[in-house]
């Protein structure tokens, strides 16, 4: 190397898989081709040509507006829902003398809610740019990230700092240690001598390792600020898309060309860790950026509730046309007998001879139709326009209930439950399943050294949390100190108090504190403590404050292994390209050494090969091969020479897997110095291969060394189940949801689990469905994948069967059967037509666990059940692995946990803690799915009452479409005397309180059934709107016939009787809300009966404008109602009238067929009653 | 893991504890127990009986006489039409009845007419409120036509369906030969006569058209003063409607005769319409009124007798009280 050495270690030689040198491949022959068309100038963004392609600058903005195109794009939002439409055209006629009203009484309302729905969504969004993404993290905060600051270089000063929206493709920049990359960078070098660099990339795919990004041999020289005077160099590559996982193009640098590939590019987002500092040149800005093309919106979920609704609207569309029909029919027959047989007028007083087409006697079929779209109009207060905005209302401030709620906020990680759309809240009281990831979501996802077994004897005393629960369920009783570890280990789930190390809860006296050097196989323990002290990625951090060894590992199970090395006495404290140095314990002389070893290749860890492997040489020269991997591989790979312990270790194994501990074996192996060598030269120019068969080549190499190994011992990590979580799931199984486990862990895995969270129990049958038969396996190693397929088809067809037989002999039980079915089974149940038989298998287990899973495999489950069963189902994950199945889902729930932020991102609703899942569907879905379907209900009920009164009028007014209000009473109805109470109900109404919510799941099973949303419920309720119009309408018509309402001789008139009609409405509309919630705090009361009030206020000032605008309201109340004794008495009437009926109703049904809310209800009632000191007897029934 | 540079106080999260936001505002939670229901059905009947029985005999005490004429004031039955349509015939007609009990002052006089839709869309726009108010608006009869202006595009004063086709039937009483006064005045309601029909708007060219409609008006009287105009555009709500024709200021005795002269001119043969006399008194809850009365009472009654049959059933049959072992579900899952 001619550049000076500096800190520089050449880590490229650890990774031996991943660190590929890039090469031309076939790919690169597209270069400059349609989308690989980019180009970038380096160091040069104001040169001509790069200015000439006018890329976007690198500011972001994910919010759905900005303040140009807020008002145009918001309108146009507006009026894409037909409802909207539909007021919109009604106020376009209202111009016309088709109208019944005047145009500015249905412009008002109309302005008014779309007003409101306007400025909602101005809020929405303003809040969406300002607080939801601070809420869960801090990449996406626009304003923040773009005036986040970076170094970029200048020709003409070197390093400046800039703001991160100001950079331009071709800067180059500087970026430190922990920083986040502001663009996508090519990397160009780093501090390290040979280009590398770590990035941790948790916010693209939720993975907590470290990944090595690769600079090009010909830049990675440029290590110095001022080396970049006169760098030049032009990149060509594919245009901006979305794969996070590709990237070609062609660097020309120095008249040569090299290949630029996924390894030298650093996307937006991730960050810099474990380097000093790195230059790069900026490829992708902005919206280019991988990271901003892959933020897509997540699928609009639209709720149930609303997509019936919707149905609900086209039922009064119809409703609203077939009225109109009836309107138009009729008044084509009294508008044709205008003028008789003989040309004589009829009703001479409306001059049919001399009139407009809207009333022509001799083209009454005209007149009929268009009295028809006046019909339209006049009737269209049956659709209730202002609904859907105050559906949205309601629900941005259940919203906020939610993210305010203290009983869902995360004290350790400072999370609150946090609500990303508003869209799907009632959705949350009707989830039928759900759909749970395993680690991280049911378990802490913080891996915990627990228990060993070396070479034959288990060390470890703890139990683990599984063993816990099945000894509970044994009944057998615990001692006391195993009580207290429970405790203990149940308090340092975050934050670790005192003594307790994270990751490490080991408890065993006969190797702790260095007493293993008095075990009968003390030089086994220490292999095997040395093997958990090399065998990794791992990289020491000195905590100078604490003086403490932290880790940076690939997985938390890794770091894990370290901490348990270092806790019982082989403390890893350095590592170089060459050496890890250890701090260990020499069993010989009880005294802590230093004892450096140098590292000469590390085989990684991958998903194929399912172990890991270094080669190191000891102080004393010897070459050994240290070994870690799960148990069926490393079996194959020991010695034949037959060690006694291989069955007591594997049976170790088995019994850890069942305690729901995840194992690895670990194995040595001394390699002599000519094996080794002759490996090497093997193993190198597998490596130094370039073409497709490089990875190929240098498995089998690494395959040869990795044999005849020497067994040590096992190990077992326990990943903790999270707090509360058995006790959740028992709550949402008594409320009637079914609770699917889909896990990638293995069967024996999540079985354990299961029983640890209480999904199965001990009196439950288990159906297992699974390929892991002898006949399958023997024909699968024949290498006949058509046989294969076809048997293994057969026989998870055939278990399917045995399973439904065996559940049909169930009928009528109280327990019913689980289900457990593996990755392969369920991959031919989703291809090969057996969804049908296995959904119908699954519904009617107790629950299900699906093992061994891929993420693909548990987006297709949740759709299988979603689309097969058409109940609501929910996913719950924590991972990138889950974020198909959140989004598949009616209702995804991410957890912000450990797993980075991948899936509380693409969630709809984000909380810290699976337990929180109880309180979020128990007490706010129950509420919300209660609130919304009450108050569309209501909705309906109050248009439907109002709006059939002037149908009735209209068949006493000869269909002529003459209102029987004032207009501007009409257009205040539903803004102004009917739209709060309904707002309240929907935003306030509890039907229990919470604690009694969650204290009865059975009340969540309403929404599971739907029973308040249902079609019989919703008819009636439309229903009692018709029998209010009529008893409204007749009632008083028939009271106000002909005769004198006032003691001076007046009578009742076309005002009068709008007033009074009018605030019959209006007080039984009022009063209805005030019968049919549960809940009047102040605001009700006042929401309410302000309404009404407002009402009378209204008429007073509307009445006191002059005539010319008050028309026939004017003075109507204070000169012919108000003194009225008739009016007030016949309003009372009438309203009692409209309501007595619903009374009865309901008293009868809360009495002789009660819901599960009224029994609650009555039952907080009581208990309350019993509290306040009443002695209570069961049923009798005499509360006076 | 966020980047935290330098000594950055982080803001917690944690939301703020408020009884609003917990959802925990103290609330009145009423729920229908039986007691509950039972003492609303108790006191409906309680408060509405009476008030039934008061109601009931305020409309007892109301006279009223009713007389339909339409059909007796006609001479032939089928140039009905024809007759009323002819200006040149003689339309007296004389009625006479009897008081059935005393009537005391004031007794009004008034019109019913039925089959009549003055809420006849067509109709109830016809008319110019500007017009009627501003003595400057005399033109602006657009809403009016084809009763807006005459054949010579002069504007018809009152314009409008609404004033052409004003009732022009004349009522005379008389009391054993004696004249009984009927009072004109304040006929309309007061904000009609103050702020709706100007003192300062005169008719004119009103009925001038080739076809006369109803009743015509005195050009030399200001519309304030016209009251049985404004009594007539004050439009009825329902097509069988009584107006005020005008007040009594005498006590009748029972048992007297009374004797009508009417102008039989108004003409509703073409939609037959009929045409009624009443002569009515008032009290509190204003005409003769059965049906609020009984209403209150049968409403009053039934909540009694609901009541009383919810407490039999709530003695002798109780329901156990909300017990959350009742939530009794099917609870074999079934997909269908």
């Amino acid at each position: 190397m001619a550049s000076p050495r500096r800190k520089g270690i050449r880590f490229s030689r650890l990774y031996s898989f991943s660190c590929v040198k890039s090469a031309f491949g076939d790919e690169h022959s597209q270069i400059g081709l349609k989308g690989y068309s980019r180009v970038v100038y380096f160091n040069d963004p104001d040169s001509p040509e790069q200015t000439l392609l006018r890329y976007p600058s690198n500011y972001v903005s994910t919010t759905k507006y900005t303040a140009l195109n807020f008002i145009p794009k918001s309108l146009f939002e507006q009026f894409r829902r037909v409802a909207n439409i539909y007021f919109l055209v009604v106020a376009c006629v209202s111009y016309s003398p088709l109208a019944p009203y005047s145009a500015y009484s249905v412009l008002l309302p109309l302005l008014l809610v779309i007003g409101a729905t306007i400025v909602k969504e101005a809020i929405e969004d303003w809040r969406r740019m300002k607080q939801i993404h601070l809420d869960l993290t801090n990449n996406f905060q626009d304003i923040e990230a773009n005036n986040r600051k970076v170094k970029v270089y200048d020709r003409d000063h070197g390093f400046q700092i800039a703001r991160w929206k100001r950079l331009r493709v071709g800067d180059l920049v500087k970026v430190h240690k922990d920083e986040q990359f502001p663009a996508d960078l090519l990397l160009l070098s780093s501090t390290y001598e040979d280009g590398i660099c770590y990035v941790e990339t948790t916010n693209l795919d939720g993975e907590t390792n470290l990944k090595v990004k690769h600079a090009l041999d010909v830049t990675c020289t440029l290590h110095e600020d001022d080396s970049f005077k006169h760098f030049k160099a032009v990149i060509k590559c594919e245009d901006p898309n979305e794969d996070l996982y590709s990237f070609l193009g062609t660097l020309f640098y120095n008249g040569e060309q090299y290949p630029v590939s996924l390894q030298q590019l650093l996307l937006r987002d991730s960050k810099l860790r474990n380097t000093e500092h790195v230059y790069g040149v900026v490829v992708f800005t902005g919206h280019d950026t991988k990271v901003m093309k892959n933020t897509v919106e997540p699928p609009s979920k639209r709720s149930k509730i609303e997509r019936k609704m919707d149905k609900i609207v086209y039922v009064l569309f119809s409703l609203l046309v077939f009225v109109s029909l009836i309107g138009s029919f009729f008044f084509g027959i009294t508008t044709e007998n205008d003028i008789d047989d003989d040309g004589e007028m009829t009703r001479w007083y409306l001059r049919p001879d001399q009139t407009t087409v809207f009333f022509d006697p001799n083209r009454a079929a005209v007149a009929a139709f268009l009295h028809f779209l006046t019909g339209l109009i006049l009737y269209g207060y049956l659709i209730p326009i202002s609904l859907y905005v105050s559906i949205e209302i309601v629900k941005v401030l259940q919203v906020i209930f939610i993210n305010q709620d203290m009983d869902m906020y995360h004290e350790e990680t400072d999370r609150p439950a946090t609500a990303k759309t508003s869209n799907l809240n009632e959705e949350l009281g009707l989830v039928d399943t759900i759909f749970t990831d395993k680690t991280g979501t049911l378990t802490c996802n913080s891996m915990e050294f627990v228990k060993c077994s070396i070479a034959g004897v288990a060390y470890g005393r703890g139990l683990t949390e599984v063993e816990r629960a099945l000894a509970k369920r044994r009944g057998d009783a615990l001692d006391d100190s195993e009580v207290t570890s429970s405790a203990s280990t149940q308090s340092d789930d975050g934050m670790a108090p005192g003594k307790s190390v994270k990751g490490f809860n080991f408890h065993d006296d006969r190797v702790m504190n260095g007493q293993w050097v008095n075990e009968p196989h003390a030089d086994m323990i220490q292999k095997f403590f040395r093997v958990l002290a090399l065998c990794h990625t791992a990289i020491p951090e000195v905590d100078e404050d604490a003086n403490e060894i932290l880790y940076e590992a690939e997985s938390p199970d890794e770091a894990a292994f370290v901490i348990a090395a270092r806790e019982l006495g082989f403390e890893m404290y350095e590592r170089s390209q060459s050496h890890i140095s250890l701090r260990e314990l020499d069993h010989e002389s009880h005294q802590k050494i230093h004892r450096p070893y140098e590292l000469l290749h590390v085989l990684e860890f991958s998903s194929s090969r399912r172990r890991m492997s270094v080669i190191v040489r000891n102080v004393e020269n010897q070459l050994l091969l240290l070994s870690k991997g799960s148990d069926s591989v490393m079996l194959e790979r020991l010695s034949q020479k037959s060690q006694d312990f291989v069955n007591a270790t594997m049976d170790h194994v088995k019994r850890y897997a069942e305690a729901g501990l995840r194992t690895l074996v670990l194995a040595y192996r001394e390699l002599s110095k000519e094996e080794f060598s002759s490996w090497e030269k093997e193993f190198l120019d597998a490596k130094a291969t370039v073409g497709a068969d490089r990875d190929a080549l240098i498995e089998a190499a690494a395959d040869k060394i990795e044999r005849d190994l020497i067994l040590l011992g096992a190990t077992a990590v326990e990943d903790k189940l999270q707090i509360g979580v058995p006790e959740c799931i028992e709550k949402l199984e008594n409320a009637g949801i079914k609770i699917w486990v889909i896990t990638g862990d293995k069967m024996e895995t999540a079985i354990n689990i299961g029983y640890a969270c209480s999904l199965l129990r001990e009196d439950m049958e288990q159906i297992v469905i699974t390929l892991d038969y002898p006949e399958i396996i023997e024909l699968e190693k024949k290498g006949d994948k058509e046989a294969v397929a076809k048997a293994s088809r057969e026989s998870v067809a055939n278990q399917i069967r045995q399973g439904t037989l065996l559940l049909s002999s169930y009928e009528g039980r109280s327990i019913y059967p689980a289900l457990i079915i593996d990755g392969k089974s369920l991959s031919f149940v989703l291809s090969q037509n057996l969804e049908g038989s296995f959904l119908h298998l699954a519904v009617n287990c107790a629950s299900v666990i699906c093992c061994r899973s891929t993420p693909k495999q548990k987006a297709l489950v949740t759709r299988l059940v979603k689309k097969g069963t058409g109940r609501t189902t929910l996913a719950i994950g924590d991972g990138a692995n889950d974020v198909g199945m959140l989004q598949e889902a009616d209702i995804g729930v991410g957890i912000s946990g450990v797993e980075g932020m991948q899936a509380a991102m693409s969630s709809d609703f984000a909380i810290a803690q699976f337990r929180f899942l109880e309180r979020l569907l128990l007490v706010h879905g129950h509420w919300c799915y209660r609130r919304i379907s009450m108050m569309v209900c209501y909705f309906f009920y109050k248009n439907i009452a109002f709006g059939f009164t002037l149908f009735w009028f209209e068949a006493y007014a000869s269909f002529s479409g003459q209102p029987a209000y004032n207009d501007w009473y009409m257009s205040c109805y539903n803004v102004f005397f009917t739209s709060l109470p309904v707002i309240a109900l929907g935003v306030f109404d509890q039907d229990v309180s919470p604690q009694l919510c969650l204290k009865n799941p059975e009340l969540y099973k309403e929404g599971i059934r739907n029973i308040l949303f249902s079609w019989p419920r919703i008819l009636g309720w439309i229903l009692n709107g018709i029998i209010c119009s009529v008893v409204v309408f007749f009632f008083t018509t028939s009271s106000a016939a002909q005769q004198a309402f006032r003691r001076d001789g007046h009578v009742v008139d076309y005002e009068v009787l709008g007033v009074y009609m009018y605030s019959c409405v209006v007080w039984t509309v009022n009063c209805q809300m005030a019968l049919s919630i549960n809940y009047f705090t102040w605001m009700q009361h006042f929401v309410i009966w302000g309404s009404i009030a407002f009402w009378y206020a209204f008429l007073l000032i509307y009445g006191a404008f002059p005539p010319l605008f008050s028309t026939t309201a004017y003075q109507v109340f204070v000169e012919a109602c108000g003194p009225s004794p008739f009016f007030w008495l016949g309003t009372m009437l009438v309203v009692v009238l409209c309501l007595l009926p619903y009374l009865l109703y309901r008293t009868v049904q809360t009495e002789f067929f009660p819901m599960p809310h009224d029994i609650i209800q009555k039952w907080q009632r009581e208990t309350s009653d019993g509290r306040s000191g009443k002695v209570r007897e069961k049923d009798t029934l005499l509360c006076k | 893991m966020s980047s935290e540079d330098g000594p950055s106080k982080k803001v917690s999260r944690k939301p703020r504890y408020s009884r609003f936001t917990q959802q925990e505002l103290p609330a009145c939670k009423p729920i229908l127990t039986p007691a509950l229901v039972i003492g609303i059905l108790m006191c409906l009947g309680i408060i509405f009986i009476p008030i039934g029985l008061l109601a009931l005999s305020a409309s007892e005490n109301v006279v009223e006489v009713v007389d339909r004429y339409d059909d007796v004031c006609i001479p032939s039955t089928d140039q009905k039409v024809g007759f009323i349509k002819d200006p040149a015939t003689n339309k007296t007609c004389i009625r006479t009845f009897t008081i059935p009990k005393k009537m005391r002052k004031p007794v009004y006089v008034y019109y019913q007419l039925d089959n009549f839709y003055q809420n006849h869309r067509r109709y109830v726009k016809s008319r110019s409120d500007r017009q009627l108010w501003n003595p400057k608006a005399e033109s602006s009869t657009t809403p009016c036509d084809p009763e807006g202006q005459t054949g010579d595009g002069k504007p018809i004063v009152p314009c409008g369906l609404i004033a052409w086709s004003l009732f022009n039937d004349t009522y005379m009483l008389s009391k054993n030969d004696a004249a009984l006064q009927i009072n004109k005045k304040d006929i309309a309601w007061r904000s009609d006569r103050t702020h709706k029909f100007g003192s300062n708007i005169y008719p004119k060219n009103f009925q001038n058209g080739t076809l006369i409609g109803g009743g015509k008006l005195d050009e030399s009287i200001p519309l304030s003063q016209q009251e049985d105009l404004m009594v007539w555009m004050r439009t009825s709500a329902l097509p069988t409607f009584r107006k005020l024709y005008g007040r009594i200021e005498t006590d009748l005795e029972a048992n007297e005769k009374i004797t009508v002269t009417i102008q039989n001119n108004y003409n509703t043969y073409s939609f037959n319409g009929k045409k009624k006399l009443v002569i009515s008194t008032a009290t509190w809850i204003g005409g003769k009124n059965d049906f609020i009365g009984k209403m209150y009472m049968a409403v009053g009654g039934t909540s009694i007798v609901l009541g009383v049959i919810f407490s039999l059933l709530y003695v002798f049959k109780p329901r156990p009280l909300g017990d959350p072992s009742y939530l009794s579900w099917n609870k074999s899952p079934t997909l269908d």
